[in-house]
């Protein structure tokens, strides 16, 4: 930050880096503002992405708490109900469990339960995602715990470019909005603009044009999608790769019409396939282009067991390239 | 020393109390004729621990109730006509008929919610009590929970933080010897749940919860350490419920004896309340008679009016699932 830039050179920074911005912009536009969370002040959370704010803002914005999450994401409900606009961290989304039910029964259901006279804007942010060796308790995606509650939204940026905007959206909207991060893509650099910009929630983002095959994405599985239409190419087979970046609200209207032009899709996300939200995007394309269709509608996902901790089981079991390639020629025949 | 209350002060608890037992008394009868629909847990028996602790309050601070919650609206200064609407799913209640008896709520009022989460009261609190010292204000946020939530985790979460941040928090432990229909002796090995608050670095007090006037002044000390600053403190008020956990009956229940109500009802708060008045001149009992027989009255209107309310249009039910 504060290197002069060259106008027609993007600036890049890492997802990390962006996750602190985009909190640095909240906490400069909105007085009412906080962070609260385990070890996200003097130490800046464990992966570094409150760095340098609870220096900047003091310790009455950026506040360490207790190892509690149901008294965190308590906090944040009832701050957030009384006129302040908490973000709350939870430091790993398996962490969840713990505020379950400050998430699914307060939190989501205050205001529709209120009569509409309750107003909640609360963010969260949390880490998901396999891969680091952390075992079954530190590595869960678990966006579909949320996505079922009406009353949240649930955003997943998968670049640097999306964290930082999806953050200041959801700060700025009056709503609980759950930013799920992946702790794989924290060291993932890209073009992040300075400033103050919002990545639109509930709006999907067609990163990859193709005629043939329609891959719709969650996360981090937006890279691995990216690598498997590329080798997919080399079999010419031209696949357009769609980043959900919002699971709720879901974008229904970009991936159909996206389907309804290549005639064949695939949903990815690092979440167990079973009972993951894969199945509700299959289920919503087949209701809205089932005509349209020359293939089944494919999901790749986990296989059903915890996440294991041997770096030769866990490297099985979180979905790659290889895997969304041989899926989609699989399903496809092509 | 404890704040001993004015006349003023006396008539206004006396009142409270009386508008709580008469919209439940009645609020339990239109249950029994089928005109509210599903679960009323009622508050008969445990006036004075609301109207003692809320004649305190101003709109201003915020309070957390329980699914026994009609009590601490009323107390808050909930009114008739649009508390019964809730109860009986009408539009024009305070929750547009959404929430119900579980979870109504007024944020005009400073009323955060009945909870139908047992515990779910406290974190909320402990939130509402964190924007008071973050804007500086004067108002306190005060937890209503029972014997029940004390043993829920989420009670001690909210405890250990409102101490370590000072927070200008009560938490209101209202004792009825029963987690729905466990004894407290069953569901945990202490008899005074205000020892819990050693472990949490606050101050821990008993108060008589039948006795309007003790919980009265210990409350408002509670409250004025809050509003300066010194931090949360629990106030255990030993009270009992009248009534069954769900519904109207209070005899011939499996779990608890006749005998027991029997005792707890010679310490009926109202009746107690009503007796000191008299003695000490403030309130005759014909002018008691007199305000029991205005409340119910408005109890009546507000029935009416709840009866003559539309119910919700189908068009809105999707409605306020989220801020626009």
């Amino acid at each position: 930050m504060g290197q002069a830039q060259a106008k027609t050179e993007a600036r890049k920074l890492p997802y990390v880096s962006a996750i602190t911005e985009a909190v640095r912009e909240i906490l400069l536009e909105q007085d009412n503002a906080f962070v609260a969370g385990e070890d996200v002040g003097q130490a800046g959370s464990v992966y570094g992405y409150y760095r340098g704010l609870h220096k900047e803002f003091g310790g009455d914005r950026v506040i360490d708490t207790p190892i509690s999450e149901k008294g965190i994401m308590g906090l944040g409900v009832g701050a957030a109900a009384t006129g302040l606009r908490p973000i709350v961290d939870i430091m790993f989304m398996d962490f969840l469990g713990e505020c379950m039910d400050e998430v699914a029964n307060q939190m989501a259901k205050m205001r529709f339960m209120f009569g509409g006279s309750a107003k909640l804007p609360i963010t969260v942010l949390t880490m998901a995602g396999a891969g680091a060796n952390l075992a079954a308790q530190h590595s869960q995606s678990l966006e579909a715990w949320l996505a079922h509650l009406p009353g949240l939204k649930v955003v997943m940026p998968a670049t640097p470019y999306d964290v930082k905007g999806c953050i200041i959206a959801a700060a700025r909207d009056d709503n609980p909005v759950f930013v799920v991060m992946n702790k794989m893509s924290l060291g993932l650099t890209g073009e992040v603009p300075e400033g103050a910009y919002e990545v639109p929630l509930g709006k999907a983002n067609v990163v990859r044009t193709g005629k043939d095959y329609t891959f719709v994405t969650l996360g981090r599985m937006l890279h691995e999608a990216l690598k498997a239409a590329e080798t997919l190419k080399g079999l010419g087979i031209d696949v357009e790769v769609i980043d959900a970046r919002s699971v709720q609200p879901f974008d229904t209207d970009t991936v159909v019409a996206s389907v309804k032009k290549t005639h064949r899709a695939l949903v990815v996300h690092e979440a167990v396939r079973f009972g993951g939200i894969g199945g509700e995007i299959a289920a919503q394309i087949q209701e809205h282009a089932f005509d349209y269709l020359d293939a089944p509608v494919g999901r790749v996902g986990a296989p059903f067991s915890p996440v294991p901790f041997s770096p030769a089981l866990e490297k099985v079991y979180v979905p790659n390239a290889e895997r969304i390639v041989a899926e989609a020629r699989r399903l496809s025949g092509l | 020393m404890a704040k001993q209350p004015n006349n003023k002060v006396l008539l206004d608890i006396h009142r409270r109390m009386v508008r709580i037992r008469i919209f439940e008394e009645q609020a339990g009868k239109m249950m029994e004729a089928g005109k509210i629909p599903g679960a009323l847990h009622l508050y008969v028996g445990q006036e004075a621990v609301a109207a003692g602790v809320m004649v305190h309050l101003s709109a201003a601070d915020q309070i957390t109730s329980t699914h026994r919650g009609h009590g601490h609206l009323i107390a808050k200064g909930g009114e008739f006509d649009r508390m019964f609407a809730e109860l009986f799913g009408r539009a024009t209640g305070y929750c547009k008929g959404k929430g119900g008896s579980m979870h109504i709520s007024n944020m005009d009022l400073g009323m955060l919610g009945a909870n139908g989460i047992v515990g779910g009261g406290p974190p909320i609190a402990v939130g509402a009590a964190f924007t008071q010292k973050f804007k500086k204000t004067k108002n306190v946020a005060v937890a209503f929970f029972g014997d029940g939530a004390s043993n829920e985790g989420s009670f001690h979460e909210a405890a250990n933080m409102a101490a370590l941040y000072k927070l200008p928090a009560v938490f209101v432990c209202e004792n009825n010897g029963y987690g729905e229909y466990t004894a407290q002796a069953n569901h945990q090995a202490i008899v005074d749940v205000a020892d819990r608050a050693a472990g949490y670095g606050m101050p821990g007090v008993i108060v008589d919860g039948m006795d309007a006037i003790a919980v009265y002044e210990a409350a408002g000390e509670a409250i004025e350490r809050a509003r300066k600053g010194a931090g949360p403190t629990l106030l255990e008020c030993k009270t009992y419920r009248f009534y069954d956990h769900v519904g109207v009956r209070g005899m011939g229940l499996t779990y608890r004896t006749d005998d027991e109500l029997a005792r707890w009802q010679q310490r009926d708060p109202i009746t107690l309340f009503e007796s000191r008045l008299a003695e000490q001149g403030v309130l005759s009992a014909k002018k008691a008679a007199g305000v029991h027989e205005e409340v119910l009255a408005e109890v009546k209107a507000g029935i009416a009016f709840a009866e003559s309310s539309p119910f919700p249009d189908a068009a809105t039910l999707l409605d306020d699932v989220y801020a626009a």
